[in-house]
């Protein structure tokens, strides 16, 4: 049993992550963390650096999953990542964060998530960052 | 009275709704090419030239000292926030800059690099009023001989005493001047280094030249690049200071802008020189010496008015002496030609509308420069997050347009990728890109004055030295090649390194900025492999 997760620091990824902890905990799977960019920004803040993934690393050992964290600097895309990693480990689930866009928006920057909804093999569960109702 | 007049009507012009406007765009777009690292004003010119063939030239000119003075702001964003200095001008920013950003002081050190670029860029564009006059006047009466010993004084600083390398700088500079000798002899009408290419014989537009060493070559170094881990940005809010920051701020600040601005006028030219004078003068001054090399925010304040000083002083030689001493003062020069005007102590006789235009718009740029850069700064460093190939694909595809636009022949095109492959090379070998520019565009110039020179003396070799100040001139650039060598030699059999020598050498012996950011991905790699 494998669950893959999309994680980013953001509140979209910590939603995606926790749930993910949780479900790791429920079905007793293995716990495999994708973190990944392309590199061709000269600036990015979705990546992890060490500290934060020392501190992923401590979050997941507290919660005693058994845990593999893939950290991409010069990655290929982020979906392709998410998928090829889930398609490596036969994952039963694969846990995403999903931020509100437009349709617009959407358009302009394409999108992960709708990616790995479509060309995911397996049950994808995507959350939003908070309950709004 | 007479200066403060033109001044007026200069005002009245650049006032104007459309050339307001078109100030705007310039310091919108300089700070945004300043922000971005590798990519500078001298290419953001280069690349609006084509842009400009439609408008006004005051406009156009207008426009471009927007990009210029803004380039200098938004270099400092960079330097602070990332440590990755846009420029050579702001690498000394850097230094103090980004260790208070790190501190979580950024704010505050934005704060004090706008209003001190805001008040030196202001106090500088009023020297430059009153000084470039006065040059004027006396430039009028230098005969070919001075002129030419100015040129070889301004080539021989910028390539050996600004460079890190003094074999590296003359290497740039040969090639340059190689290329700026291609073409027609303008005496003889011999063609020279065609290779019976036809194309070849009006020589190498320094448009086409500018274009593809700083938007070709930059594409090409960032695609060999690419895949570099990418950095992290410190989040920032809105910059402020507070009164114990206002306190400590101004004396470097005017203090930056007295070291700057001579610099930048003199012939010579750079930032470089004045910025590190600057950091060095406000660590000796400083009350918190113990600061320096953590955070202090007087060195954050004193470079970056020299800086925006010295950017000031730089248009002297350029708007008296139709000397370019910096890559954007060059293009922009290559445009006045372009646009038919002739550069030199006349254009202040020939053009008074065009010239009180673009100096009463460098205080109207500056004052929206610090409008739009003290509140906007968090989101200037936004632009950092665009995807680069997105960002140089629309730079090439604007430097073959511009490249095509200025004789609308193919061949500049082929020309445009091999000396873009030669830009490329310049950075894979670590070769300042300047001296080969102000190779190109002061070469041809230089050799007009020395044949003119010669046809004085009737081909004697003494017309050289003919005229007084040529030689003084002369003399001075024996100093400046002679005194390095001479410092090193003495500190030798001495063995005592002194302490102003060891800062000075050991500023001189630090690498090129690429050679840097090669250091830095080797470290990043061994980092990756620990991890």
């Amino acid at each position: 049993m494998t669950i893959v997760v999309g994680y980013i620091p953001s509140e979209e990824g910590e939603a995606a992550l926790a749930t993910a902890i949780d479900e790791a905990q429920r079905r007793n799977a293995r716990l495999v963390v994708v973190n990944s960019s392309k590199g061709d920004q000269l600036v990015d803040d979705r990546l992890i650096d060490a500290k934060q993934y020392h501190e992923l690393e401590a979050r997941l050992t507290q919660s005693g999953v058994d845990f593999w964290i893939e950290r991409k600097p010069q990655g290929i895309d982020a979906a392709d990542q998410i998928l090829q990693a889930a398609e490596a480990q036969r994952a039963q689930l694969i846990v995403i964060g999903l931020r509100k866009r437009t349709a617009m928006g959407k358009f302009l920057m394409g999108s992960v998530a709708q990616r790995v909804l479509l060309q995911a093999g397996c049950p994808v569960l995507s959350l939003k960052s908070s309950n709004d109702w | 009275m007479d200066t403060l007049n033109l001044l007026m009507d200069g005002f009245a012009s650049a006032l104007t709704p459309i050339n307001l406007l078109f100030a705007f765009a310039g310091v919108v777009l300089g700070t945004a090419v300043g922000v971005l690292p590798g990519i500078g004003p001298a290419m953001a010119v280069a690349l609006l030239l084509p842009v400009t063939f439609g408008m006004e030239t005051s406009s156009a000119l207008i426009m471009f000292a927007g990009i210029y003075y803004g380039g200098m702001y938004g270099g400092s964003t960079t330097s602070i926030l990332l440590n990755t200095p846009g420029e050579s001008a702001t690498v000394i920013t850097a230094i103090e800059g980004h260790k208070m950003a790190k501190a979580g002081r950024a704010s505050q050190a934005l704060a004090t690099a706008a209003i001190g670029s805001f008040v030196a860029g202001t106090i500088g564009t009023a020297l430059l009023v009153t000084v470039t006059p006065i040059v004027v006047k006396f430039a009028v009466s230098l005969g070919a001989p001075s002129y030419f010993a100015i040129m070889v004084l301004s080539l021989v600083t910028v390539t050996a005493v600004l460079g890190s390398s003094k074999i590296r700088g003359f290497a740039s500079l040969g090639l340059g001047l190689a290329i700026g000798l291609i073409g027609m002899d303008p005496v003889s009408g011999q063609k020279r280094l065609t290779f019976g290419f036809a194309p070849l014989v009006d020589g190498i537009d320094i448009v086409v030249v500018a274009v593809a060493v700083f938007a070709i070559g930059e594409a090409l170094w960032i695609a060999a690049h690419l895949r570099l881990t990418p950095t992290r940005t410190i989040p920032v809010g809105t910059p402020w200071m507070g009164k114990e920051d206002w306190k400590r701020s101004w004396k470097p600040w005017l203090r930056g802008t007295a070291f700057g601005f001579p610099f930048g006028a003199l012939p010579a030219g750079g930032a470089e020189v004045p910025t590190f004078l600057s950091y060095v003068t406000e660590k000796k001054l400083s009350k918190h010496p113990e600061e320096f090399g953590h955070g202090a925010i007087e060195g954050v304040a004193g470079p970056e008015a020299a800086n925006n000083a010295s950017a000031a002083g730089t248009l002297t030689p350029m708007l008296a002496l139709g000397l370019p001493t910096n890559a954007t003062a060059a293009v922009m020069l290559a445009f006045l030609t372009m646009k038919g005007i002739q550069p030199g102590p006349f254009l202040f006789e020939n053009e008074p509308d065009l010239v009180w235009a673009l100096i009463a718009s460098l205080f109207i740029g500056n004052t929206l420069l610090l409008l739009i850069n003290l509140p906007l700064a968090p989101l200037w460093a936004r632009l950092l997050k665009i995807p680069r190939p997105y960002l140089y694909a629309g730079i090439l595809f604007f430097a073959t347009l511009g490249a095509f636009s200025v004789n609308m022949q193919v061949a500049d095109l082929w020309i445009l990728l091999l000396i873009g492959l030669l830009g490329f090379a310049l950075r894979r070998f670590g070769l300042p890109v300047l001296p080969l520019i102000l190779g190109v565009i002061i070469g041809p110039m230089a050799e007009e004055q020395l044949r003119k020179t010669f046809q004085l003396s009737a081909g004697s070799v003494s017309g050289i030295w003919s005229e007084p100040l040529a030689v003084g001139i002369y003399v001075l650039i024996a100093i400046l090649l002679i005194l390095p060598i001479l410092i090193s030699f003495i500190r030798r059999s001495r063995g005592i390194q002194s302490d102003l020598v060891e800062t000075v050498l050991g500023e001189e012996q630090e690498p090129a900025k690429h050679q840097t950011e090669l250091t830095n991905e080797k470290e990043q790699r061994v980092g990756k492999d620990e991890s």
